[in-house]
Protein backbone atom coordinates (compact mmCIF):
# COMPACT_ATOMS: atom_id res chain seq x y z
CA UNK A 1 0.00 0.00 0.00
CA UNK A 2 2.74 2.43 0.80
CA UNK A 3 4.02 2.32 -2.72
CA UNK A 4 0.59 3.17 -4.06
CA UNK A 5 0.29 5.95 -1.50
CA UNK A 6 3.51 7.50 -2.70
CA UNK A 7 2.00 7.86 -6.11
CA UNK A 8 -1.34 9.22 -4.97
CA UNK A 9 -0.58 11.18 -1.83
CA UNK A 10 -0.16 14.89 -2.37
CA UNK A 11 2.16 15.06 0.62
CA UNK A 12 4.24 12.03 -0.19
CA UNK A 13 7.33 14.15 -0.19
CA UNK A 14 7.00 14.86 3.52
CA UNK A 15 8.49 11.55 4.36
CA UNK A 16 5.28 9.75 5.34
CA UNK A 17 3.77 6.89 3.52
CA UNK A 18 0.38 8.46 2.89
CA UNK A 19 -0.21 11.82 4.42
CA UNK A 20 1.58 14.06 6.87
CA UNK A 21 -1.37 13.66 9.23
CA UNK A 22 -0.90 9.96 9.91
CA UNK A 23 0.57 9.67 13.39
CA UNK A 24 3.63 7.47 13.65
CA UNK A 25 2.01 5.10 16.17
CA UNK A 26 -0.53 3.97 13.57
CA UNK A 27 0.28 1.50 10.84
CA UNK A 28 -1.41 3.51 8.16
CA UNK A 29 -4.30 5.83 7.39
CA UNK A 30 -6.95 3.14 7.68
CA UNK A 31 -5.63 2.09 11.08
CA UNK A 32 -5.72 5.68 12.32
CA UNK A 33 -9.20 6.20 10.87
CA UNK A 34 -10.61 3.06 12.51
CA UNK A 35 -9.12 3.99 15.86
CA UNK A 36 -10.53 7.49 15.67
CA UNK A 37 -13.90 6.19 14.62
CA UNK A 38 -14.12 3.84 17.59
CA UNK A 39 -13.07 6.71 19.81
CA UNK A 40 -15.75 9.07 18.55
CA UNK A 41 -18.44 6.38 18.93
CA UNK A 42 -17.40 5.77 22.52
CA UNK A 43 -17.54 9.53 23.06
CA UNK A 44 -21.05 9.67 21.57
CA UNK A 45 -22.13 6.86 23.88
CA UNK A 46 -20.84 8.90 26.77
CA UNK A 47 -22.76 11.94 25.48
CA UNK A 48 -25.99 9.92 25.47
CA UNK A 49 -25.45 9.02 29.11
CA UNK A 50 -24.44 12.60 29.91
CA UNK A 51 -27.71 13.97 28.55
CA UNK A 52 -29.75 11.12 30.03
CA UNK A 53 -29.39 12.65 33.50
CA UNK A 54 -31.34 15.69 32.32
CA UNK A 55 -33.89 13.50 30.59
CA UNK A 56 -34.38 11.69 33.91
CA UNK A 57 -35.07 15.03 35.59
CA UNK A 58 -37.52 15.88 32.83
CA UNK A 59 -39.35 12.54 32.92
CA UNK A 60 -39.70 12.42 36.70
CA UNK A 61 -40.86 15.99 36.98
CA UNK A 62 -43.32 15.67 34.14
CA UNK A 63 -44.57 12.35 35.55
CA UNK A 64 -45.24 13.96 38.92
CA UNK A 65 -46.42 17.36 37.73
CA UNK A 66 -47.93 17.22 34.26
CA UNK A 67 -49.93 20.38 34.98
CA UNK A 68 -46.75 22.46 35.10
CA UNK A 69 -45.63 21.26 31.70
CA UNK A 70 -49.05 21.68 30.14
CA UNK A 71 -49.20 25.24 31.41
CA UNK A 72 -45.65 26.42 30.91
CA UNK A 73 -44.83 25.00 27.50
CA UNK A 74 -47.14 27.58 25.95
CA UNK A 75 -44.65 30.27 26.91
CA UNK A 76 -42.37 28.74 24.27
CA UNK A 77 -42.60 29.73 20.63
CA UNK A 78 -43.31 26.61 18.57
CA UNK A 79 -42.55 28.49 15.35
CA UNK A 80 -39.01 29.38 16.45
CA UNK A 81 -38.48 25.85 17.78
CA UNK A 82 -39.62 24.33 14.49
CA UNK A 83 -37.41 26.68 12.47
CA UNK A 84 -34.47 25.69 14.64
CA UNK A 85 -35.28 22.03 14.06
CA UNK A 86 -35.17 22.65 10.31
CA UNK A 87 -31.93 24.59 10.63
CA UNK A 88 -30.27 21.74 12.53
CA UNK A 89 -31.52 19.10 10.10
CA UNK A 90 -30.16 21.15 7.19
CA UNK A 91 -26.82 21.43 8.97
CA UNK A 92 -26.82 17.67 9.52
CA UNK A 93 -27.35 17.19 5.79
CA UNK A 94 -24.47 19.51 4.95
CA UNK A 95 -22.24 17.81 7.53
CA UNK A 96 -23.01 14.40 6.01
CA UNK A 97 -22.39 15.86 2.57
CA UNK A 98 -19.07 17.28 3.72
CA UNK A 99 -17.93 13.73 4.54
CA UNK A 100 -18.98 12.63 1.06
CA UNK A 101 -17.15 15.55 -0.54
CA UNK A 102 -13.96 14.75 1.38
CA UNK A 103 -14.19 11.09 0.42
CA UNK A 104 -14.55 12.05 -3.23
CA UNK A 105 -11.81 14.69 -3.03
CA UNK A 106 -14.18 17.52 -3.93
CA UNK A 107 -12.43 20.32 -2.13
CA UNK A 108 -14.76 23.18 -3.08
CA UNK A 109 -17.85 21.14 -2.22
CA UNK A 110 -16.23 20.26 1.11
CA UNK A 111 -15.58 23.90 1.94
CA UNK A 112 -19.11 24.85 0.87
CA UNK A 113 -20.68 22.12 3.03
CA UNK A 114 -18.60 23.04 6.06
CA UNK A 115 -19.53 26.70 5.60
CA UNK A 116 -23.25 25.83 5.39
CA UNK A 117 -22.95 23.75 8.56
CA UNK A 118 -21.22 26.61 10.31
CA UNK A 119 -23.83 29.14 9.16
CA UNK A 120 -26.63 26.86 10.37
CA UNK A 121 -24.91 26.56 13.75
CA UNK A 122 -24.79 30.36 13.98
CA UNK A 123 -28.41 30.54 12.87
CA UNK A 124 -29.45 28.08 15.54
CA UNK A 125 -27.63 30.01 18.24
CA UNK A 126 -29.06 33.28 16.95
CA UNK A 127 -32.64 32.00 17.17
CA UNK A 128 -31.86 30.57 20.59
CA UNK A 129 -30.62 34.01 21.62
CA UNK A 130 -33.93 35.57 20.52
CA UNK A 131 -35.81 32.99 22.59
CA UNK A 132 -33.64 33.40 25.67
CA UNK A 133 -33.84 37.19 25.44
CA UNK A 134 -37.64 37.06 25.37
CA UNK A 135 -37.64 34.81 28.42
CA UNK A 136 -35.35 37.11 30.34
CA UNK A 137 -37.54 40.06 29.36
CA UNK A 138 -40.75 38.37 30.51
CA UNK A 139 -39.23 36.79 33.62
CA UNK A 140 -40.14 33.31 32.49
CA UNK A 141 -36.99 32.08 34.11
CA UNK A 142 -35.84 29.16 36.19
CA UNK A 143 -36.82 28.30 39.75
CA UNK A 144 -37.44 31.25 42.03
CA UNK A 145 -36.81 33.70 39.21
CA UNK A 146 -40.01 32.67 37.50
CA UNK A 147 -42.15 35.78 37.87
CA UNK A 148 -44.01 36.53 34.64
CA UNK A 149 -46.58 39.29 34.47
CA UNK A 150 -48.52 37.53 31.78
CA UNK A 151 -50.01 34.13 31.18
CA UNK A 152 -48.90 32.37 27.99
CA UNK A 153 -51.85 33.78 26.06
CA UNK A 154 -50.99 37.34 27.03
CA UNK A 155 -53.56 37.92 29.74
CA UNK A 156 -52.35 39.42 32.95
CA UNK A 157 -51.85 36.94 35.72
CA UNK A 158 -54.39 37.45 38.46
CA UNK A 159 -54.22 36.29 42.00
CA UNK A 160 -56.99 34.06 43.29
CA UNK A 161 -59.85 35.92 44.92
CA UNK A 162 -59.63 36.51 48.63
CA UNK A 163 -55.89 36.24 48.74
CA UNK A 164 -54.74 38.95 51.12
CA UNK A 165 -51.44 39.17 49.32
CA UNK A 166 -53.09 40.28 46.13
CA UNK A 167 -51.19 42.65 43.97
CA UNK A 168 -52.51 44.47 40.96
CA UNK A 169 -49.72 43.50 38.60
CA UNK A 170 -49.41 39.90 39.65
CA UNK A 171 -46.16 40.49 41.42
CA UNK A 172 -45.20 37.68 43.76
CA UNK A 173 -46.57 38.15 47.22
CA UNK A 174 -46.38 36.42 50.53
CA UNK A 175 -49.04 33.85 49.86
CA UNK A 176 -47.89 33.20 46.34
CA UNK A 177 -46.58 29.66 46.55
CA UNK A 178 -45.25 30.04 43.04
CA UNK A 179 -41.97 31.68 43.77
CA UNK A 180 -41.87 32.34 47.45
CA UNK A 181 -39.52 30.10 49.29
CA UNK A 182 -39.02 30.38 53.01
CA UNK A 183 -40.46 33.86 53.06
CA UNK A 184 -37.96 35.19 50.56
CA UNK A 185 -39.70 37.08 47.83
CA UNK A 186 -38.41 36.58 44.35
CA UNK A 187 -37.03 39.85 43.11
CA UNK A 188 -37.59 40.90 39.54
CA UNK A 189 -34.39 41.34 37.63
CA UNK A 190 -33.15 44.89 37.19
CA UNK A 191 -34.68 46.81 34.38
CA UNK A 192 -37.97 45.01 34.64
CA UNK A 193 -41.18 46.77 33.75
CA UNK A 194 -42.83 45.67 36.96
CA UNK A 195 -44.38 48.28 39.21
CA UNK A 196 -42.12 49.75 41.87
CA UNK A 197 -42.57 48.03 45.23
CA UNK A 198 -44.26 51.12 46.65
CA UNK A 199 -47.33 50.68 44.45
CA UNK A 200 -48.16 47.29 45.85
CA UNK A 201 -50.36 46.98 48.94
CA UNK A 202 -47.41 46.71 51.20
CA UNK A 203 -48.58 45.50 54.57
CA UNK A 204 -50.72 42.45 53.79
CA UNK A 205 -48.40 41.30 51.07
CA UNK A 206 -45.13 41.79 52.88
CA UNK A 207 -43.55 38.38 53.37
CA UNK A 208 -41.71 39.50 56.49
CA UNK A 209 -44.96 40.52 58.15
CA UNK A 210 -46.88 37.40 57.28
CA UNK A 211 -45.98 35.41 60.36
CA UNK A 212 -47.68 37.70 62.83
CA UNK A 213 -50.60 38.47 60.61
CA UNK A 214 -53.92 36.76 61.31
CA UNK A 215 -55.05 37.08 57.70
CA UNK A 216 -52.07 35.14 56.48
CA UNK A 217 -52.58 32.44 59.08
CA UNK A 218 -56.04 31.95 57.77
CA UNK A 219 -54.72 31.95 54.25
CA UNK A 220 -51.94 29.59 55.20
CA UNK A 221 -54.41 26.93 56.16
CA UNK A 222 -55.85 27.28 52.73
CA UNK A 223 -52.60 26.95 50.87
CA UNK A 224 -52.20 23.24 50.74
CA UNK A 225 -55.80 22.31 49.97
CA UNK A 226 -55.67 24.93 47.26
CA UNK A 227 -52.61 23.29 45.81
CA UNK A 228 -54.20 19.88 46.07
CA UNK A 229 -57.33 21.11 44.38
CA UNK A 230 -55.25 22.71 41.68
CA UNK A 231 -53.31 19.55 41.20
CA UNK A 232 -56.42 17.41 41.08
CA UNK A 233 -58.11 19.66 38.59
CA UNK A 234 -54.80 20.95 37.31
CA UNK A 235 -55.40 20.92 33.61
CA UNK A 236 -58.90 22.29 33.93
CA UNK A 237 -58.25 25.16 36.26
CA UNK A 238 -54.89 26.43 35.29
CA UNK A 239 -53.96 25.30 31.86
CA UNK A 240 -57.22 26.12 30.20
CA UNK A 241 -58.25 29.34 31.84
CA UNK A 242 -54.55 30.25 32.04
CA UNK A 243 -55.47 32.43 34.97
CA UNK A 244 -52.30 31.89 36.91
CA UNK A 245 -49.44 29.42 36.81
CA UNK A 246 -49.61 26.27 38.90
CA UNK A 247 -47.23 26.14 41.86
CA UNK A 248 -43.57 25.65 41.04
CA UNK A 249 -43.99 26.44 37.37
CA UNK A 250 -40.46 27.76 37.49
CA UNK A 251 -39.29 24.13 37.53
CA UNK A 252 -40.31 23.81 33.90
CA UNK A 253 -37.95 26.61 33.01
CA UNK A 254 -35.21 25.19 35.22
CA UNK A 255 -35.40 22.03 33.14
CA UNK A 256 -35.85 23.99 29.91
CA UNK A 257 -32.79 26.15 30.46
CA UNK A 258 -30.63 23.24 31.61
CA UNK A 259 -31.53 21.03 28.66
CA UNK A 260 -31.44 23.67 25.94
CA UNK A 261 -28.44 25.31 27.60
CA UNK A 262 -26.39 22.13 27.63
CA UNK A 263 -27.46 21.45 24.06
CA UNK A 264 -26.56 25.02 23.11
CA UNK A 265 -23.10 24.57 24.62
CA UNK A 266 -22.67 21.54 22.37
CA UNK A 267 -23.68 23.63 19.36
CA UNK A 268 -21.17 26.27 20.43
CA UNK A 269 -18.44 23.63 20.71
CA UNK A 270 -19.42 22.45 17.23
CA UNK A 271 -18.96 26.00 15.92
CA UNK A 272 -15.33 25.99 17.03
CA UNK A 273 -14.77 22.52 15.59
CA UNK A 274 -16.21 23.52 12.23
CA UNK A 275 -14.18 26.75 12.11
CA UNK A 276 -11.08 24.63 12.65
CA UNK A 277 -12.16 22.16 9.95
CA UNK A 278 -12.96 24.96 7.53
CA UNK A 279 -9.49 26.39 8.03
CA UNK A 280 -7.88 23.00 7.45
CA UNK A 281 -10.09 22.25 4.45
CA UNK A 282 -9.07 25.57 2.92
CA UNK A 283 -5.45 24.50 3.29
CA UNK A 284 -6.29 21.31 1.45
CA UNK A 285 -5.59 18.89 4.25
CA UNK A 286 -8.47 16.55 3.56
CA UNK A 287 -8.93 13.96 0.86
CA UNK A 288 -10.00 10.37 0.31
CA UNK A 289 -7.03 9.12 2.33
CA UNK A 290 -7.44 11.48 5.21
CA UNK A 291 -10.88 12.70 6.20
CA UNK A 292 -11.18 11.37 9.76
CA UNK A 293 -11.67 14.78 11.42
CA UNK A 294 -14.52 15.62 9.01
CA UNK A 295 -16.20 12.28 9.64
CA UNK A 296 -15.84 12.47 13.42
CA UNK A 297 -17.03 16.07 13.64
CA UNK A 298 -20.01 15.17 11.44
CA UNK A 299 -20.87 12.26 13.75
CA UNK A 300 -20.71 14.59 16.75
CA UNK A 301 -22.88 17.09 14.90
CA UNK A 302 -25.46 14.42 14.09
CA UNK A 303 -25.66 13.56 17.79
CA UNK A 304 -26.31 17.21 18.62
CA UNK A 305 -29.08 17.07 16.02
CA UNK A 306 -30.41 13.82 17.52
CA UNK A 307 -30.72 15.37 20.96
CA UNK A 308 -32.59 18.34 19.54
CA UNK A 309 -34.94 15.94 17.73
CA UNK A 310 -36.04 14.77 21.19
CA UNK A 311 -35.86 18.14 22.95
CA UNK A 312 -38.13 19.86 20.45
CA UNK A 313 -41.28 17.74 20.95
CA UNK A 314 -40.60 17.26 24.66
CA UNK A 315 -40.34 20.98 25.43
CA UNK A 316 -42.28 22.79 22.71
CA UNK A 317 -44.98 20.35 21.58
CA UNK A 318 -46.71 19.33 24.78
CA UNK A 319 -50.36 18.79 23.98
CA UNK B 1 -15.40 -6.39 12.69
CA UNK B 2 -11.97 -7.61 11.84
CA UNK B 3 -9.83 -9.76 14.01
CA UNK B 4 -7.57 -7.61 16.23
CA UNK B 5 -4.55 -9.64 15.21
CA UNK B 6 -5.37 -8.72 11.66
CA UNK B 7 -5.25 -4.99 12.42
CA UNK B 8 -1.59 -4.61 11.61
CA UNK B 9 -1.97 -6.44 8.35
CA UNK B 10 -3.94 -4.00 6.22
CA UNK B 11 -3.44 -4.86 2.63
CA UNK B 12 -3.99 -2.95 -0.52
CA UNK B 13 -7.76 -3.12 -0.64
CA UNK B 14 -8.24 -1.39 2.72
CA UNK B 15 -8.85 1.95 1.09
CA UNK B 16 -12.17 0.79 -0.18
CA UNK B 17 -13.00 -0.22 3.41
CA UNK B 18 -12.08 3.13 4.82
CA UNK B 19 -15.55 4.46 4.41
CA UNK B 20 -18.80 4.08 2.61
CA UNK B 21 -19.58 7.01 0.35
CA UNK B 22 -23.20 8.00 0.83
CA UNK B 23 -25.08 8.59 -2.39
CA UNK B 24 -26.73 11.93 -3.08
CA UNK B 25 -30.09 10.24 -3.31
CA UNK B 26 -29.79 8.71 0.16
CA UNK B 27 -28.60 11.98 1.71
CA UNK B 28 -31.33 14.10 0.13
CA UNK B 29 -33.97 11.45 0.76
CA UNK B 30 -33.07 11.27 4.44
CA UNK B 31 -33.13 15.04 4.71
CA UNK B 32 -36.50 15.29 2.98
CA UNK B 33 -38.02 12.60 5.20
CA UNK B 34 -36.69 14.36 8.31
CA UNK B 35 -38.23 17.66 7.22
CA UNK B 36 -41.58 16.02 6.44
CA UNK B 37 -41.58 14.25 9.81
CA UNK B 38 -40.83 17.57 11.56
CA UNK B 39 -43.92 19.09 9.93
CA UNK B 40 -45.93 15.98 10.82
CA UNK B 41 -44.92 16.14 14.48
CA UNK B 42 -45.79 19.85 14.74
CA UNK B 43 -49.16 19.22 13.08
CA UNK B 44 -49.89 16.16 15.23
CA UNK B 45 -49.20 18.15 18.39
CA UNK B 46 -52.13 20.43 17.51
CA UNK B 47 -54.58 17.58 17.01
CA UNK B 48 -56.59 16.42 19.98
CA UNK B 49 -56.35 12.64 20.05
CA UNK B 50 -58.45 12.43 23.19
CA UNK B 51 -55.64 11.93 25.65
CA UNK B 52 -52.46 13.92 26.06
CA UNK B 53 -50.61 10.65 26.60
CA UNK B 54 -51.50 9.70 23.04
CA UNK B 55 -50.03 12.96 21.74
CA UNK B 56 -46.87 12.30 23.72
CA UNK B 57 -46.69 8.75 22.34
CA UNK B 58 -47.10 9.93 18.75
CA UNK B 59 -44.50 12.68 19.19
CA UNK B 60 -42.03 10.19 20.67
CA UNK B 61 -42.64 7.59 17.95
CA UNK B 62 -41.92 10.23 15.30
CA UNK B 63 -38.82 11.38 17.19
CA UNK B 64 -37.54 7.80 17.37
CA UNK B 65 -38.12 7.33 13.63
CA UNK B 66 -36.23 10.56 12.92
CA UNK B 67 -33.40 9.54 15.24
CA UNK B 68 -33.18 6.14 13.55
CA UNK B 69 -32.97 7.77 10.11
CA UNK B 70 -30.18 10.08 11.28
CA UNK B 71 -28.27 7.15 12.81
CA UNK B 72 -28.65 4.82 9.85
CA UNK B 73 -27.93 7.20 6.98
CA UNK B 74 -26.31 10.42 8.19
CA UNK B 75 -24.19 8.58 10.75
CA UNK B 76 -23.55 5.70 8.34
CA UNK B 77 -24.44 3.03 10.89
CA UNK B 78 -26.21 1.02 8.20
CA UNK B 79 -22.92 0.64 6.32
CA UNK B 80 -20.56 0.81 9.26
CA UNK B 81 -19.03 -1.85 11.46
CA UNK B 82 -21.61 -3.59 13.62
CA UNK B 83 -19.50 -2.84 16.67
CA UNK B 84 -20.13 0.91 16.39
CA UNK B 85 -23.87 0.25 16.50
CA UNK B 86 -23.33 -2.01 19.51
CA UNK B 87 -21.50 0.78 21.35
CA UNK B 88 -24.20 3.33 20.59
CA UNK B 89 -27.18 1.08 21.30
CA UNK B 90 -25.67 -0.08 24.60
CA UNK B 91 -25.35 3.54 25.67
CA UNK B 92 -29.03 4.06 24.89
CA UNK B 93 -29.95 0.87 26.78
CA UNK B 94 -27.95 2.03 29.79
CA UNK B 95 -29.72 5.39 29.65
CA UNK B 96 -33.06 3.53 29.59
CA UNK B 97 -31.97 1.55 32.63
CA UNK B 98 -31.05 4.79 34.36
CA UNK B 99 -34.46 6.30 33.62
CA UNK B 100 -36.34 3.16 34.71
CA UNK B 101 -34.55 2.87 38.03
CA UNK B 102 -34.99 6.56 38.73
CA UNK B 103 -38.71 6.30 38.00
CA UNK B 104 -39.25 3.39 40.38
CA UNK B 105 -39.43 5.58 43.48
CA UNK B 106 -40.30 8.91 41.94
CA UNK B 107 -43.62 9.16 43.81
CA UNK B 108 -41.60 9.01 47.01
CA UNK B 109 -40.72 12.66 46.65
CA UNK B 110 -44.14 14.08 45.94
CA UNK B 111 -44.31 15.83 49.29
CA UNK B 112 -40.91 17.38 48.84
CA UNK B 113 -42.45 19.81 46.43
CA UNK B 114 -44.54 21.29 49.22
CA UNK B 115 -42.17 21.39 52.11
CA UNK B 116 -40.54 24.47 50.73
CA UNK B 117 -43.79 26.33 51.08
CA UNK B 118 -44.59 28.10 54.27
CA UNK B 119 -47.32 26.84 56.55
CA UNK B 120 -47.20 23.39 55.03
CA UNK B 121 -49.60 21.05 56.79
CA UNK B 122 -49.75 17.41 55.74
CA UNK B 123 -53.30 16.46 54.89
CA UNK B 124 -53.39 13.00 53.42
CA UNK B 125 -52.31 9.93 55.36
CA UNK B 126 -49.44 9.43 52.95
CA UNK B 127 -48.22 12.96 53.54
CA UNK B 128 -48.45 12.50 57.31
CA UNK B 129 -46.22 9.47 57.16
CA UNK B 130 -43.32 11.67 56.08
CA UNK B 131 -41.56 14.09 58.37
CA UNK B 132 -42.20 17.73 57.57
CA UNK B 133 -38.90 19.02 56.35
CA UNK B 134 -37.82 22.54 57.01
CA UNK B 135 -36.67 24.83 54.24
CA UNK B 136 -32.96 25.08 53.86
Amino acid sequence: MSSAAHDEGAHAGHGHAESPFIQHHFDDGAHQFESGKLGIWLFLGQEVLFFSALFVAYIIYRHNHPEIFEYAHRYLDVRLGAINTGVLILSSLSAAWAVRAAQLNQRRALIFCLAVTLLCAFGFLGIKYVEYAAKIHHHTLFGKRFAPHEAPDGTEIEQPDGNPGKDAKGQPTAKEPLNTVGGVKAQPIEGSKGPPPGTAPVVPGDPSASKEEPASAQAGVGVLPAIEAQKAAGAKIDTESSARPPPNTGMFFTIYFLMTGLHGLHVLAGVFVFIWLLWRAAKGHFGPKYYGPIDFAALYWHLVDLIWIFLFPLLYLIA
Amino acid sequence: MSDPTHESGYDDHTHSDMGHVASKRVLLGTWGTLMVLTIVTVTASRVDFGASELNLLIAMVIAVIKATLVCLFFMHLKYDKLFHSVVFVSAILLATLFVSFALMDSNQYQTDVYWQQKDYQPTSDVDKSYPVLQPY
